[in-house]
């Protein structure tokens, strides 16, 4: 069964397999997904920073968004590129490897070293679309599962922005007395209609690509590159604001001085789009980005709970610190002011920071001074009442 | 930790307090009161403060803050979430203060409200002979700049007390210099500049 797992990988996922940890779960006891199917053995790919100290007090979890990896604070082993989150994980940063064990783990369903649509089932035939649909708590369940592979009762902090915050609302409320502070950063409760209507888009794009071929492009030696490429390039509208925008391109065009009166890339915004869509199908795979925005379009966690948000965090004894920025109008503040309201509902213990910027949706991942000066304050503050020393 | 210094009636508040216990302060400001309450009574405080910027200094000194105002988000609270809510010189700015303080007094076991008095001698003097709006350093806003829409007397607080069958545990009231006064009430009512109550339901 490890020997399926192990088989054939994707170029890209052979490289990030060679440049972080991982372990294989599952294998005496699958793991029982929502969708019903048991999956195992499967593999968690995953990265660690800094070192856990005597009292395993000080491991911090960070929860990735759709379309990032456990490749934190480093160069990326396939685009060469830093880290995705260097503005706050790093030496001297709010998140200091000398100061916490930090662990990222690539999610259930992705491509980068964790078992999703590219593995191979136990027959030794690539899952592509018979690969169980996956959902925020299945990820979380893998994430839970290698905590318990390494020994590591419990956690001084999760944290994520965007999909990522919707995997630490799963942890409060799926294992809370595991999770000692809940950073969840731009994100929702639920995945609004709206945001669904965009990730079906950008399904539909993939799926109406002829490379794709009902999944199976890896059989056939294709890729669904065009497909995928425009599913990120309207993905890639939503996580920038429109002032963003404007401010960054305006109406400017790109290598040229006057309108071509064609179909290229006249306007930069154009050029800058078809970048992105292109690079980006480079590291990223068409199936499993079907499969983690269906992850994300099923999460509803008032659901799971009753129909009432506060029922999923009734007798919480989890620190929460919530983020919102001022012009995301993918998850609006006003999804995070909702989570506040349940969370008071449950007399919980929370903060929330609504960070001005007009960078959208993308700014959890820049540099936003105001968010990594209060969030350190909340960390303070915690660390303090848990007792952690500044150096393990 | 030597005790810091916070502003007198929030020192009176903060003595109103026992240790150890669950505190919510609505419009908690920059979190004054609430760091004292933390560091020096180990009490499990939260706040809530309209001013985004005041929300973001408090979390950023590792207070338990959100954004919120008592009019619209004590509701959301469970009943007897806290030993205390606190409201401190802000029940004249509410839009339904009674209702504020029948929330206050469903998610608290007890409630500490303090309050400027409007019937203090310097008012009352203001508005008789100088036929103008109190201007005065605990109401220092001109008519019509003024967040403070329900303001009341220290009799009128206990009308409504009386009227709401809540009762008063303690009442101490204030001077000019913040210093608490002991006089008949009829006396405090004309000389007391603000004054903190401790309630808690009948």
């Amino acid at each position: 069964m490890e020997a399926a797992i192990d088989k054939p990988l994707a170029d890209a996922e052979r490289k990030a397999l060679a440049r972080c940890r991982h372990a294989v779960l599952g294998v005496d006891r699958p793991l029982r997904l929502d969708c019903g199917v048991e999956l195992g053995p499967y593999r968690v790919a995953y990265q660690t920073y800094g070192t856990l100290n005597a009292d395993k007090s000080n491991a911090v979890l960070i929860c990735h968004a759709l379309t990032l990896d456990q490749f934190v604070a480093e160069e990326h082993p396939v685009t060469g590129k830093e880290g995705w989150w260097e503005s706050l994980v790093g030496p001297g940063k709010v998140l200091d490897p000398a100061r916490y064990f930090i662990i990222c783990i690539n999610v259930l369903g992705g491509c980068m070293g964790t078992t999703g649509p590219l593995a191979q089932d136990s027959a030794g035939q690539p899952w592509n679309l018979r690969f169980p649909v996956v959902t925020v708590a299945d990820m979380v369940r893998t994430q839970a599962a290698l905590l318990d592979h390494l020994g590591i009762p419990d956690l001084f902090c999760v944290i994520g922005g965007s999909m990522g915050g919707m995997q630490v609302l799963e942890w409060a409320a799926s294992y809370p007395a595991r999770v000692f502070t809940a950073v969840p950063i731009a994100c929702a409760a639920r995945h609004s209609a709206q945001n669904i209507a965009f990730h079906e888009v950008g399904r539909q794009a993939i799926m109406a690509d002829p490379e794709w071929k009902g999944g199976d492009y890896r059989l056939h030696n294709t890729v669904p590159a065009r497909g995928l490429s425009v599913a990120r390039m309207t993905a890639h509208i939503t996580y920038l604001s429109e002032q963003a925008l404007q401010r960054k391109f305006g109406r400017a065009l790109q290598d040229r001085d006057a309108l071509g009166f064609g179909f290229d890339a006249d306007f930069q915004v154009e050029s800058y789009l078809r970048y992105q869509g292109s690079t980006f199908v480079d590291r990223f795979d068409a199936n499993s980005y079907l499969y983690i925005t269906r992850a994300m379009d099923y999460f509803d966690l008032a659901a799971a709970h009753g129909g009432v948000l506060a029922n999923a965090f009734k007798g919480t004894p989890t620190r929460f610190c919530l983020f919102s920025f001022t012009s995301d109008w993918l998850f609006p503040t006003r999804e995070s002011r909702e989570i506040v309201h349940a969370l008071n509902a449950a007399a919980a213990n929370v903060s929330f920071v609504e960070v001005e910027s007009d960078k959208g949706h993308d700014a959890f991942l820049l540099d936003e001074p105001e968010m990594f000066r209060t969030l350190a304050g909340f960390l303070k503050g915690a660390a303090a009442v848990r007792g952690l020393k500044d150096v393990p | 930790m030597t005790a810091a210094a916070i502003r007198v009636d929030l020192q009176l508040i903060a003595d109103m307090v026992d240790p150890a216990t669950r505190a919510l302060d609505v419009g908690c400001g920059d979190g004054s009161l609430l760091a004292y309450l933390v560091n020096f009574k180990r009490v499990d405080a939260r706040g809530m403060e309209l001013s985004q910027t005041g929300v973001n200094a408090c979390v950023a000194n590792g207070l338990s803050v959100i954004q919120g105002d008592a009019d619209a988000d004590l509701r959301d609270y469970p009943d007897d979430a806290f030993d205390y809510v606190i409201l401190s010189q802000t029940l004249q700015a509410t839009r339904e203060p009674r209702e504020v303080l029948r929330q206050m007094l469903r998610v608290g076991k007890r409630a500490i409200v303090s309050f400027p008095n409007f019937a203090h001698w310097q008012v009352r003097l203001r508005l008789v002979f100088g036929g103008r709006m109190p201007e005065t350093p605990s109401l220092p806003y001109k008519w019509y700049d003024t967040p403070n829409i329900h303001l009341c007397s220290i009799d009128d607080f206990r009308g409504l007390c009386r009227d709401m069958g809540v009762r008063i545990e303690r009442a101490i009231v204030l001077d000019r210099n913040s210093k608490p006064i002991s006089l008949p009430p009829l006396v405090a009512n004309l000389l007391g500049e603000q004054a903190v109550f401790m309630l808690r339901r009948d």
